[in-house]
């Protein structure tokens, strides 16, 4: 809950325009975490980078932001956000 | 054996197309009228874009533009319809909009903006106002395509991570302003100079962020051709294609043509920052396009020039056309400025090809319109295929050169249509 305030706090500095704050992300364990990817972009690039990446893929993404780009998200939540992206944004399953 | 492997091509995108007509039959009216305008590419005979993709994309306008495909909101990406393709000039207001960093600049009044021009290889330091520039130097008026490394990207298949472009981030104008070789003999280039470092006005959300800093080749940036361009198609640049002013950088992909230029750096040394060192590389070897010979201190290379390629914008998948009335197959064509030397047509999945026209030469590193009328006599589908070829002699691919960050897709469409 708190990294959730602290993103929605980030959202309102970030000159996010009206738009954007329609786009919503699936309910599910690791949203709250998820949202602080909104500190650096919006949220549909996540939906536009759907559905092929494993939880690996996610993981290397969520990675990237981190250690490329300076993302503050605590090394502690990578798993948890990238199993919630690769569970609702992630590639479907073989069948 | 190479006939039997495109005819297994044609079949599976043929059946791709269906799969995609079934994707939006399942949409409403409304939707499925625009379709074709939020960005979709199993139509266009091209293998389709990520479902997530598709699902994200709204038209919007930004300010000063008409609706364009989202892509993301903030930075803003947004992509240009077909439709806009099919006049060799895109116009200013349906000009696709990218930009990486979320902190983009506020509209800059023409007044308050200045370039710096110094460096360690500079022969001094120097700062231009936008009328010293127009004032100072000659004017020179160009026509360029500026096209996206990743344009097509969402094409790959595999999908690769990024921007999910379809085909059209891109544009071609007619752009104006001062060679950037002109402001640089004003200030000096030693001898000893390397690379020419560009900033432009955006800013990254967090200090740690790499700012969007390129450099390009000091002979590169020397060139005839290389321009710092403040009107584009007659028209000041929008604000969202770089106003007041943006690097020309004709041939070489938009990621070297700095929007809001702020600074041009004359360097001794290889600029090393993230999207230099890591962003915006290739396998290298993988593609002939020109060495950028300063930045190859790791296994891959910078991207540099685009590879030869086409878009067919009078056709869709699944078009149904009258028998007797000839198959009107019209769109443009491009490369790095070698020119387009032909364009060629196929009716019946790359058996035979013909020669289209070409529009008028708008220059080398302009769009060049195609057309060509195929009779259609006979009932049933047809495969329909485009290929140019450069003045230099380099085709469009059969099959995608895949590579991590998905660039250079110049794949062949094939797009089924039924003569009825």
């Amino acid at each position: 809950m708190r990294t959730m305030i602290a993103a929605i706090a980030l959202l309102a500095s970030a000159g996010v325009c009206a738009q954007e704050t329609k786009v919503m992300l699936k309910d599910g364990p690791g949203r709250d975490k998820a949202m602080q990817c909104a500190a650096c972009h919006s949220l549909d690039y996540i939906q536009m980078n759907s559905r092929f990446l494993d939880k690996g893929g996610w993981t290397a993404s969520v990675n990237k932001m981190i250690n490329a780009f300076g993302a503050p998200i605590p090394k502690e939540d990578v798993d948890a956000i990238a199993g919630y992206l690769a569970q609702n944004y992630g590639k479907p399953p073989a069948k | 054996m190479e006939r039997s492997g495109r005819q297994r091509a044609s079949r599976r995108n043929f059946l791709a197309g269906v799969a995609g007509a079934g994707a939006l039959a399942a949409l409403s009216p409304a939707s499925r009228a625009l379709a074709g305008e939020l960005g979709g590419t199993g139509a266009l005979g091209l293998a389709e874009i990520p479902d997530g993709t598709l699902a994200e994309a709204v038209m919007y306008a930004l300010p000063g533009k008409v609706p364009l495909i989202k892509k993301t909101y903030r930075p803003p990406n947004f992509e240009t319809p077909v439709e806009y393709f099919r006049t060799p000039i895109t116009p200013n207001k349906a000009f696709f909009v990218r930009y990486h960093l979320a902190g983009i600049p506020q509209p800059i009044k023409a007044a308050d903006w200045n370039l710096a021009v110094n460096g360690d290889a500079a022969g001094g330091a120097a700062k231009f106002t936008l009328a010293q520039l127009k004032k100072e130097f000659k004017q020179v008026e160009l026509t360029a395509v500026c096209q996206c490394s990743g344009n097509r990207r969402g094409l790959f298949e595999p999908h690769v991570p990024g921007v999910e472009w379809g085909v059209g981030a891109m544009g071609n104008a007619v752009w104006r302003g001062v060679r950037l070789k002109d402001v640089l003999a004003k200030v000096g280039v030693k001898p000893g100079a390397l690379e020419v470092v560009l900033d432009g006005a955006d800013t990254a959300p967090l200090a740690k962020t790499p700012d969007f800093v390129k450099s390009l080749p000091v002979d590169v940036a020397m060139g005839e051709d290389v321009l710092i361009a403040f009107d584009m198609n007659g028209q000041p640049l929008p604000h969202w294609n770089g106003f007041p002013a943006r690097l020309i950088v004709p041939g070489w992909t938009g990621t070297y043509w700095i929007k809001q230029l702020a600074s041009v750096r004359v360097s001794s040394t290889p600029e090393k920052n993230f999207w230099m060192s890591t962003a915006y590389r290739q396998p290298r070897g993988l593609f002939k396009t020109p060495t950028f010979s300063s930045q190859l201190y790791s296994p891959n290379e910078p991207i540099t020039a685009m590879v030869v390629n086409s878009l067919i914008t009078s056709l869709r998948s699944g078009q149904k056309i009258p028998r007797g009335k000839p198959l009107e197959v019209r769109g443009l064509a491009w490369d790095r400025g070698n020119g387009i030397a032909k364009v060629e047509v196929s009716a019946d999945a790359g058996a035979s090809w013909a020669q289209a026209k070409l529009g008028k030469d708008l220059g080398k590193y302009s769009f060049r319109e195609f057309s060509l009328s195929v009779p259609t006599r006979e009932d049933g589908g047809r495969v329909v295929m485009a290929r140019a070829t450069s003045s230099s002699g380099e085709t469009q691919v059969e099959q995608l050169v895949h590579n991590p960050a998905g660039y250079h897709h110049n794949v062949i469409q094939r797009i089924y249509v039924e003569v009825v």
